[in-house]
């Protein structure tokens, strides 16, 4: 059974109809990709599922409950997690003050443990802080945990980025472009990365524009254009397929 | 914020908690006493916006009706149902921190100039309250006499809170309560939350934050703060009235949680204290005082938009060498 699926998914923004019906299944353990021109709708559709946009119709499901509409906060709980396409680090923290959020929802501390520093508050702020050292040297960013977030350099962002959403030890996490911007040597790290994620368990849907990064690491892709989904399939299918050379051809 | 030495950390602290001390000790002049422990009373205050706007990044013009909502809610608990200061006391702060859950609710959903123009529209409403309500607060006339806490003997020992002296211990010590309380909770998952929330509110609620549910813990624990303050000032004072609780004393609050640094400990205690000394001194320019305070805004807000914290900090960058990743 599908993990997270989407069905029917639309949403429109006014006149726009930014995703258009588009039906998408992902499996446990799995690599989905979703792939398309610029504007096709892949980050909005990124986005109804964790919760920024309510669709206008369709439904998303995840390990069978409907997810659609839900506040952010309450698909992270679920066990989503999610990265954005233009780093969104919190930048006056440091990089282990932002590890150390995306532990949150797994912390049981309430506000009166907090306020009055209780034993509870204080063993769980260490076994955490523990979690979030181990992450961090796991993605070799352990030599900066006292910089500040937007000191760092820019692939590490990404990767510091990726291991705040993985903090929380999600079932899922959807990637929006984590190649943007990268040579050709960070690329195969990222790869290598993402081979990571997986080996935690984690199922990783991953929406992109580098083509060898895709075409490396997916098991199934699918293809939208202009909102709509126009082609799923494995890598060797997808390469071959018409519409998709269509597509992207005909964005010259 | 992680330090790695505690104990150069715990040196300053210790000296300055010793000076805190030895103050009434030390100066005898009642006015000097005076203005520390007003300075103490607004350090609540800007304690208490610092944690929306230094920690949540969330501004409210309205603080400085909760401030009088635990000015009013003490007086009249005290004079007119006869309760004793202690009791009144964390009473003030309940009243102020529903009150400001009330306001928080409905403004909280707004975003950036919204909301403010709401808290403001708060803080003018409170302020009429007060002025009409006359049947409960005498109006503009204000409610004169009001007992400073009642005196507590241990033995032989009296301990008047009439006296200034007397009055300037209460005060520090429940400052240093708050400043303790706000230690532990900056330090924490709820301080880390309000932070995400100031520095990126979308990513925040991505991360598993209840954004309605942080903001509105920073914004009642704001309040019962103002209030503590509120019931601390009017025990002091002896007097109540709504002039004291304006738009003009929002804004001061505010102003004062900007000059010492917002998102610090340390900035709301440089910003309380200095702001309040400044402006007593300047009591003596009149006209003048008014000016200079709107220049000093305007100076800040261009050069010293972190506060005297950033300043310090600026200072000590330039002072250090350029560190190596």
């Amino acid at each position: 059974m599908a993990i997270l699926s989407t069905k029917d998914l639309t949403i429109k923004f006014g006149g726009l109809v930014a995703v258009d019906n588009v039906s998408l299944d992902v499996e446990k353990g799995k690599t989905l990709s979703i792939i398309g021109p610029n504007g096709s709708g892949k980050t909005t559709i990124f986005n109804l599922i964790s919760g920024i946009y309510k669709p206008t119709s369709g439904s998303i499901f995840f390990r069978g409950e409907p997810i659609h509409g839900l506040k952010p906060y309450k698909v992270a709980f679920l066990g989503i997690a999610r990265t954005f396409q233009n780093v969104r680090l919190f930048k006056k923290m440091t990089v282990m003050e932002n590890a150390l959020v995306g532990h949150h929802p797994k912390m049981q501390s309430r506000f009166a443990d907090d306020l009055f520093h209780t034993p509870k508050k204080r063993k769980e702020e260490k076994e955490i802080k523990r979690q979030a050292l181990e992450l961090l040297e796991m993605f070799d960013l352990k030599g900066y945990i006292h910089e500040k977030a937007d000191n760092l350099p820019y692939g590490d962002q990404r990767k510091l980025e990726i291991v705040r959403g993985l903090a929380a030890e999600p079932e899922v996490i959807l990637l929006d472009e984590p190649a943007a911007g990268m040579n050709p040597r960070e690329t195969e790290d990222l790869i290598r990365l993402i081979g990571q994620i997986k080996d935690l368990g984690v199922t990783v849907v991953l929406v992109e524009h580098d083509m060898k990064v895709v075409m490396d690491i997916s098991d199934r892709i699918s293809v939208l254009d202009y909102g709509k989904k126009i082609a799923e399939g494995t890598p060797d299918v997808i390469r071959e397929d018409e519409k998709v050379i269509e597509a992207y051809l005909g964005q010259d | 914020m992680e330090k790695k030495s505690s104990l150069r950390r715990s040196i300053p602290v210790a000296v300055a908690l010793i000076i805190a001390f030895i103050i009434p000790l030390v100066i005898e002049d009642e006015y000097y006493l005076h203005t520390f422990i007003i300075s103490g009373i607004y350090v609540l205050l800007v304690l208490g916006l610092n944690l929306i706007l230094g920690y949540t990044g969330q501004l409210s013009l309205g603080h400085a009706a909760f401030y009088g909502i635990g000015a009013y809610t003490s007086t009249l608990l005290v004079m007119n149902l006869h309760f004793s200061f202690w009791l009144a006391l964390p009473c003030s702060g309940l009243a102020a921190g529903t009150a400001g859950l009330l306001l928080g609710f409905p403004a909280l959903r707004l975003k950036g100039a919204y909301l403010v123009i709401c808290t403001l529209a708060f803080v003018e409403i409170v302020h009429q309250i007060f002025m009409s309500w006359e049947s409960l607060t005498r109006g503009p006339m204000g409610i004169p006499g009001v007992p400073s806490p009642q005196n507590i003997s241990i033995g032989n020992i009296l301990i008047d809170f009439s006296e200034k002296q007397t009055y300037y211990y209460l005060v520090l010590v429940i400052v240093l309560i708050s400043l303790l309380l706000n230690f532990f909770l900056i330090r924490s998952k709820t301080g880390r939350a309000f932070i995400a929330i100031r520095e990126d509110q979308i990513a925040a609620g991505i991360m598993g934050i209840n954004l309605t549910f942080y903001k509105l813990t920073a914004f009642y624990s704001a309040c019962f703060l103002a209030g503590i303050a509120g019931s601390l000032y009017v025990h002091y004072i002896g007097f109540v009235s709504p002039e004291s609780f304006t738009l003009g004393e929002s804004i001061n609050i505010v102003v004062m949680t900007i000059a010492g640094g917002m998102g610090t400990l340390i900035g709301p205690l440089i910003g309380a204290i200095g702001m309040t000394f400044l402006l007593e001194f300047m009591r003596a320019l009149a006209e003048y005082r008014m000016l200079i305070y709107g220049i000093i805004l305007m100076v800040l807000i261009v050069v010293l938009p972190e506060g005297a914290i950033g300043g310090i900090d600026i200072l000590r960058r330039n002072l250090r060498k350029p560190q190596k990743i």
